[in-house]
């Protein structure tokens, strides 16, 4: 027990980039007493969203229904559903948690999820959506040769899918053992079971708005804790944090600690966040769900301000818990000398301690199911992500070359999300102990090197060719992924050799520009290429991403 | 989308004006965003003690709290500024393309 005590802190400091990444649910968890508030309104939200998905359903037809909820979001939905996507559970929990332990770090955090929307919406949403239809593999295809392409962005995206999926369902397992005491295995197959009836039969619908639903809960459960706090200190942030700095002894959490020490980890952890984003399938398929180009950029402009002003908020959250926890023995965990040595149910239950110092059990209650919601729309996202890509890029498109008959595709997706599910479950059993964090990390890191400099390249360089794409997205992922297995997080810790071989966790700084140099050379070097037939595809394309002109043809949903 | 249609469309000043604004835009913009946020990384990373010193004389509230909430607050406006634009500028002229197009 005593080694939960400062869980965050001792994983930021030994491996402050991949503790960043994953922003949360770091080392052991304990089984809390079972919460009878948090179970009762955790069946209300499920019975809800079980209706939800009831009523989605019956409008959930056609394969485009499956995929893009027949782009009938609208663009300030679509925002919420987006911010939804990103506000998870680990983020929430494990950005209070390392602001309770180390302070100002976790801003540091905050921004640079932050960081990257402004450049998804400047140079990724409305092409994007101007040349896509249900996957972001569409924009690839309409200029490179479609197998190729297709396959290799379909195992990146899966691969990206999976260690995505790994994470937040350990996560999850973790988080519901420690909201609700239940087994860990209970909770992963019920995790597993849900997300499982969302998708197949809900579609993009069911999940969209399962997401909307869970970001305004969490979005008001957020406000008014962060508002409680501040009101108890008068609305001055001086007088919360001189209390704070009373509690903690030291005005060290006023300054920026951990990522510190190795600059250019964080640097390359950066990258990864900020450009990871843009690659990430799950994310980008978000934005087929809208009618064109102007409702995907509202979209994107209220997800960044919902997102901004919630990490804001978390910070808020984060001192207040390290103020209104402080010496009630009912939260914290003390040796035999009566020295507060961390928190009850570990480091992650910042926040949830905090509910219920504001608000008791209820509150509490609530909290906790908002916490829970939030894992099951997340999860759902996800599986959705990765059902697209089995049933329209890998059965559709490729094994029937675009003549599947509408019925069978729409039965291949639902078998995809229930293989999905029942994998997503074993592999989440399996990995109960291991560390999560460098999974996120990976999967950011593999989402800004293979996916993310072959969308772009096909959006905007002329130059680029079918061998070049592959290669070069080969190169980002093989590079990512190995460089990874050298580092500190699976050399030392999982293969257990004494020294890793690369001493960073993160590899973006080298991944990134290795996967856009090996796509440039290998299709200046391409000989394989009519050069002026190419040409004319790309101007083609451009008109179109620019103008959005051809796109109605192809969206006959 | 024929060639002869793209051509047109190529052709027309209002095509060649919206493309040359969004790119202008968007990239300028984005460059803004690389150079404040590894700005703000490299702040923290390289000048820990003056981000945690106080901003006002006698206070305790740091540096790098307005420093890192700034990041965030210009973050959402620089995409406020892209969403103004294109709505004022680019809907009204990608608009006026299609239906010259038709």
């Amino acid at each position: 027990m005593r080694r939960l005590s400062l869980t965050i802190a001792a994983a930021a400091a030994a491996f402050p980039a991949t503790a960043w990444a994953a922003g949360a649910l770091e080392g052991a968890v304990t089984k809390q007493a079972t919460n009878v508030t948090a179970i009762v309104m955790f069946f209300v939200f499920v019975l809800a969203t079980l209706g939800l998905t009831w009523w989605a359903a019956r409008r959930t037809r056609s394969a485009a229904d499956f995929y893009t909820a027949g782009g009938g979001i609208t663009g300030f939905q679509n925002g919420l559903a987006i911010a939804g996507d990103y506000m998870s559970a680990a983020s929430f929990l494990g950005i209070v948690a390392l602001v309770y332990t180390s302070g100002y770090d976790g801003l540091i955090y905050s921004v640079g999820v932050l960081a990257g929307w402004p450049i998804i919406l400047f140079l990724i949403a409305e092409p994007l959506r101007n040349l896509g239809r249900f996957s972001f593999v569409d924009v690839l295809s309409q200029r490179l040769n479609e197998r190729p392409i297709r396959l290799f962005a379909a195992c990146s995206s899966l691969t990206v899918v999976a260690f995505y999926l790994i994470a937040q369902m350990v996560g999850a397992g973790q988080l519901i053992q420690l909201l609700f005491g239940l087994d860990y295995i209970y909770a992963v197959v019920l995790v597993g079971i849900l997300m499982i009836l969302y998708v197949t039969f809900g579609g993009m619908l069911a999940t969209t708005w399962v997401q909307i639903t869970k970001a305004i809960l969490l979005l008001l459960g957020a406000s008014f804790m962060a508002f409680s706090v501040l009101m108890a200190f008068g609305f001055s942030l001086d007088a919360l944090f001189t209390r704070a700095i009373e509690i903690k002894g030291s005005n060290r959490i006023m300054m920026p600690g951990n990522f510190v020490k190795d600059p250019w980890q964080t640097v390359s952890l950066g990258l990864a966040l900020m450009f990871g984003t843009a690659g990430l399938p799950h994310i980008m398929m978000r934005f087929f769900t809208v009618a064109d180009q102007q409702a995907a950029r509202k979209s994107v402009f209220v997800a960044t301000g919902f997102i901004g002003y919630f990490y804001i908020l978390t910070f808020i959250i984060g001192f207040g818990a390290i103020v209104m926890i402080a010496g009630n023995d009912s939260y914290l965990l003390r040796n035999a000398e009566g020295v507060v040595t961390g928190l009850r149910g570990g480091g992650n239950m910042a926040a949830i301690h905090l509910a219920h110092a504001i608000g008791g059990d209820l509150f509490l209650g609530f909290i906790s199911a908002v916490a829970f919601a939030t894992i099951l729309a997340v999860v759902s996202g996800l599986t959705l992500s990765g059902a697209t890509t089995v049933s329209y890029d890998l059965y559709s498109r490729l094994i029937r070359k675009g003549r599947a008959d509408e019925r069978a595709e729409m039965r291949v997706s639902r078998i995809a999300t229930i293989t999905l599910g029942v994998v997503a479950v074993g592999l989440g059993i399996l990995f109960e102990k291991q560390n999560i964090a460098f999974m996120v990390g990976l999967a950011f890191a593999i989402a800004a090197s293979a996916n993310f400099p072959v969308l772009i390249l096909s959006m905007f360089w002329r130059g680029l060719t079918t061998r070049g794409a592959v290669a070069g997205g080969v190169a980002g992922l093989v590079t990512a992924v190995g460089l990874t297995i050298l580092g500190p997080g699976i050399w030392v810790k999982v293969l257990g050799f004494t020294t890793p071989i690369i001493t960073w966790d993160t590899p973006a700084l080298i991944s990134m520009p290795v996967a856009f140099a090996v796509t440039w050379l290998v299709s200046r070097l391409d000989g394989s290429v009519d050069r002026a037939a190419a040409d004319e595809v790309f101007e083609d394309q451009f008109v179109r991403s620019q103008t959005g002109i051809g796109v109605a043809a192809a969206q006959s949903h | 989308m024929n060639v002869a249609l793209r051509k047109k469309i190529q052709a027309n000043p209002k095509y060649r004006d919206l493309v040359a604004r969004r790119m202008r835009l968007a990239w300028l913009l984005s460059a803004l965003m690389v150079v404040i946020y590894y700005g703000y990384i490299l702040a923290v990373a390289l000048m820990p003690q003056q981000m945690g010193a106080p901003v006002v004389e006698g206070g305790v509230t740091s540096l790098g709290f307005p420093a890192g909430v700034g990041v965030i607050v210009f973050a959402i406006l620089l995409t406020g500024v892209y969403v103004f634009q294109a709505n004022r500028r680019f809907d009204g002229l990608i608009r006026e393309i299609v239906e010259e197009t038709r």
